[in-house]
């Protein structure tokens, strides 16, 4: 493990080396699987449905289906188009679906594969719905593809029925576990408003056993639900790569007011989300938000000691990475690299900002980065921990540095899907995690006269 | 006659263009389908020809590894396997030349030779795999000419993988694309040439869980030597002596028997099959390589070795057997040989099989597996989530045997699974990993946790 990354601050210039990102299939698959009914299918050869199914499968550890146009050579030579007809035929006759969610490849887009047009030839039997969304790997990241996705789901299934906008929410979640999507949910209604929230994977990946197999379980956004989102009063697009291009479109062509906030991870972040509900409903925050917001400002300060002016390194997505980043200056934490796979200019303005307002200097920022870099500048200066996806562990074993997972994928651990980081119960959770991570390390390391029982 | 109906109407597929990959066990049965492309529109389990190119050649440790095409592809693979290294830990890293569109229009040769150039001056790696994905293929990328110029350029391998997935569905035809690979590598060039010596090869043995150790320990007890695993835990100076072996030992037949018969063609290494997955097997396997040795000393080592292990695992199997005995168990592997071996570790453990299925098995595998099996037991090729669901919830299945994507399904259904893929951390080889396929297969299959799914707490529901 030592050897990963060669000593010296040589960087690199071309390809990636232990990349931070994966391709925008695996994300508009993801995104599909929280529409109710769904069967995701993906056009392209069948290694990547493969892949992505088992990726999915690995970090949710549920079963991820979704069907696959099975490319072949030939196909390759002369595009895909009979395929995905077949595709469509098959798939409705034989799973049934009420809603296919097609993504193409970087194989169906190279080729130059029109899906509109495919899709305008295709048998769609009476009542069922295909929407598709371009993904091609060579551009953006699974953020890309997630939000590419959720777009999709805008714009061929959102529908005006002319009337006056409904006193109801659309929350568009980002890439998030199901265990977040569910506590959103929770603290909506707990406000007292009435939500649409798509895609929705609570209920879907997180589904409880019940020794019979659901193709398609209870949860995901139903769409209905989706049709009436073009009816809501507003959208709160919840961290801006992955959620405000769904939003800006509800807003363009339904005249949906869009509300673009953070991930609701960390004290600020979820203070800010409940502020935007309060705000344009009018609702009072109800007493058990309000306590739950005192047990974590009460917890912080049982526990600020253990934190405080530590040096961090966060990677991930980017919408969990600018959110994690503000909630540990809230700690007082140092966040010294701050790196995400996604392309994007916006992630290095976000983060610069944050960064500025909490004074601290030095620290390196980057877009479109790999976990190679991120482990030379960690040779270069050590932190006291790494926040970031199973990936992290690695960097973490060779510089024996602590590792809190979060984010996607998570695939050494069990129950991160259902545990949320999101709202202030994620607050709790988080804490807990960072402030365990470096006890455990302090009790390891520690001379025996500084062993302590009470800490 | 009503019986022969019902029975008929079990096997009934859920689309019917894939009756005919659905059989059943017994002999003189109509023969199967397989290796038919899998229909545009299902939910196969089957992969791709990268995917299977990447699985055989990521466990040379010291190679580089490099992934011609956007990022997927080499997310997806990073540090897949669960094949564990003596040495160098550089196959564990993940190399993509990430291409991206301006790559895709104007093509990516240019962007893969700087990769190329930048890994030899940061890591001197002994050999680079170039791997094709489908839009390197596609655009034309000529990773052929690109990897042969970086050869001479660095004066080091750099082989090209021809491993566009849209070539096939089947894994099977990525273990050949690696195969090409691996005898580049291994032919001598320059008029070079390897002496010959007592040692074997070990061929599609991958060191899962150091397996390829354990075997090796066995061997060296035997007085015979490995010279160099195919691919677990081998070095790129290692393959280059494979020329060297007097015999060749092939267990993963599906990803190695082509490169066995062109060694022999090569350089007139004889081959055979060994399967080292339960203990009788295995002991099979020692006795049959003691014969081609066919030396007094090696044959009273190796019957001192088998009857002492014998001896110490037999006991506990035979606990394991009382326990399991009756169980009902479902097969779904990648390729016919695994298959092949679980039925019989599932056998000895006194289980009863109702189900197999492969990704990638052919007609006679299937005939073999179909042989062992009794006439009301299900034989599927490439079956898909549906079908696999059916046949687990009719058959009454307790425990299945099979990849990651299998294992999600098991557990929903409530059914005990254990992990016999290329990602597995367990050693099921030998001796040894017969007890440890006993004990998993024990885990999984009495766990108390089963009984807490009687319990409910809203009786009216069910």
């Amino acid at each position: 493990m030592l050897e990963c990354v060669p000593e010296g601050a040589s960087g690199h210039t071309t390809g990636k080396i232990n990349p931070a990102k994966t391709c925008q299939p695996i994300g508009a698959m993801y995104a599909a699987l929280g529409i109710h009914g769904c069967l995701p299918h993906s056009h392209g050869s069948q290694g990547c449905c493969a892949y992505h199914r088992m990726h999915l499968t690995r970090h949710f550890r549920d079963p991820v289906l979704a069907s696959s146009s099975s490319f072949t050579e030939g196909t390759s030579v002369f595009g895909g188009a009979a395929n995905l007809k077949t595709s469509i035929k098959n798939v409705f006759q034989i799973y049934n679906p009420e809603i296919m969610a097609v993504h193409t490849t970087c194989l169906s887009e190279t080729i130059g594969d029109d899906i509109p047009n495919i899709l305008k030839q295709a048998e769609i039997p009476e009542g069922k719905i295909v929407i598709h969304v371009n993904t091609p790997s060579y551009q953006g990241s699974h953020i890309t593809g997630f939000s590419g996705m959720v777009k999709a789901m805008v714009s061929y299934l959102a529908q005006s029925d002319g009337g006056e906008k409904k006193d109801q929410l659309n929350v568009i979640p980002g890439f998030v576990n199901p265990g977040d999507m569910r506590e959103i949910h929770r603290i909506v209604s707990e406000l007292g408003v009435k939500l649409i929230m798509f895609p929705d994977t609570s209920d879907v990946l997180d589904s409880p056993l019940t020794s019979k197999y659901e193709m398609y379980p209870e949860g995901g956004a139903t769409i209905a639900e989706i049709r009436d989102s073009a009816n809501s009063s507003a959208t709160i697009a919840l961290g801006a790569f992955a959620s405000n291009d769904a939003a800006d479109l509800l807003q363009e062509k339904f005249g949906v007011t869009g509300i673009p906030l953070k991930l609701p991870i960390g004290l600020k972040a979820t203070d800010d989300f409940l502020m935007a509900i309060k705000d344009w409903f009018g609702v009072t925050v109800p007493k058990s938000l309000a306590v739950e917001r005192g047990q974590v400002i009460d917890t912080l300060i049982d526990t600020h000691f253990h934190y405080q002016g530590k040096t961090v390194a966060i990677f991930g997505d980017p919408d969990h990475v600018i959110a994690l980043t503000e909630f540990a200056l809230t700690m007082g934490m140092v966040p010294k690299y701050i790196l995400t796979g996604t392309p994007g200019k916006q992630f290095d303005v976000e983060i610069q900002k944050l960064l500025k307002d909490a004074r601290i200097e030095g620290s390196k920022v980057k877009a479109e980065g790999d976990l190679f870099e991120l482990h030379q500048w960690i040779k270069e200066e050590k932190v006291d921990l790494i926040i970031g996806t199973t990936y992290g562990k690695y960097i973490a074993r060779a510089e024996d540095i602590p590792l809190v997972r979060v984010g996607f994928p998570v695939i050494d651990r069990a129950v991160h899907p259902l545990m949320p980081v999101v709202g202030y119960r994620g607050c709790l959770r988080l804490i807990e995690q960072i402030s365990n991570a470096l006890l455990e390390r302090r009790d390891r390391d520690c001379l025996d006269e500084d062993y302590e029982l009470i800490l | 006659m009503e019986e022969c109906c019902v029975q008929k109407a079990g096997l009934d597929a859920c689309i019917s263009e894939r009756q005919n990959s659905i059989s059943s066990g017994g002999k003189n049965k109509t023969a199967i389908h397989c290796a038919d492309d899998s229909l545009a529109g299902s939910v196969s389990q089957r992969a791709c020809v990268f995917c299977g190119a990447r699985v055989v050649l990521n466990p040379v440790t010291d190679a580089v590894h490099l992934v011609h095409g956007p990022i997927g592809c080499a997310t997806y693979t990073w540090d897949i396997r669960g094949s564990l290294s003596s040495g160098s830990e550089m196959y564990r890293n993940s190399f993509s030349s990430d291409m991206k569109e301006h790559d895709v229009v104007f093509g990516g040769e240019k962007k893969l030779v700087a990769c190329i150039d930048e890994i030899v001056e940061k890591y001197h790696p002994p050999a680079i795999f170039v791997y094709a994905t489908c839009v390197s293929g596609m655009i034309g990328d000529d990773i052929i000419a690109v990897s042969k110029a970086a050869s001479s350029r660095h004066s080091i391998e750099v082989i090209p993988v021809e491993s566009s997935g849209f070539i096939s569905g089947n894994k099977v035809v990525g273990y050949r694309a690696a195969a090409v690979a691996l005898m580049k590598l291994i032919i001598p060039k320059n008029g070079e040439t390897v002496q010959k010596t007592r040692k074997l090869n070990f061929l599609g043995e991958y060191n899962l869980g150091g397996e390829t150790w354990l075997i090796q320990r066995y061997l060296a007890e035997m007085g015979i030597e490995i010279n160099v695993a195919f691919t677990g835990d081998s070095t790129v100076a290692a393959l280059k002596q494979a020329p060297g072996a007097c015999l060749n030992i092939v267990q993963c037949t599906g990803s190695m028997h082509w490169v066995a018969a062109n060694l022999e063609k090569e350089f007139e290494t004889p081959f055979m099959s060994v399967n080292f997955f339960g203990a009788e097997n295995t002991a099979d396997s020692l006795r049959r390589i003691a014969a081609f040795y066919d030396d007094p000393e090696i044959y009273r080592c190796t019957e001192a070795l088998i009857a002492r292990e014998m001896d110490r695992i037999r006991p506990i199997i035979q606990r394991y057997r009382k326990k399991l005995t009756g169980k009902r168990a479902a097969i779904y592997v990648g390729g016919a040989y695994k298959a092949v071996a679980i039925i019989r570790q599932l056998k000895e453990l006194g289980m009863e099989i109702v189900l197999t299925g492969t990704q990638t098995g052919k007609k006679e595998e299937y005939d073999d597996i179909s042989g062992m099996l009794d006439e009301n037991a299900v034989v599927i090729d490439d079956a898909n989530p549906a079908e696999l669901e059916k046949f687990l919830l009719e058959k009454r299945v307790d425990v299945m045997a099979g990849g990651v994507k299998e294992r999600a399904l098991a557990f929903k259904l409530g059914i005990g699974f254990v992990d016999h893929n290329h990602d597995r951390k367990e050693c099921l080889a030998g001796f040894d990993g017969a007890v440890t396929f006993a004990h998993e297969v024990y885990v999984t299959t009495c766990s108390p946790v089963w009984k807490q799914l009687k319990r409910t707490l809203a009786p009216e529901v069910c």
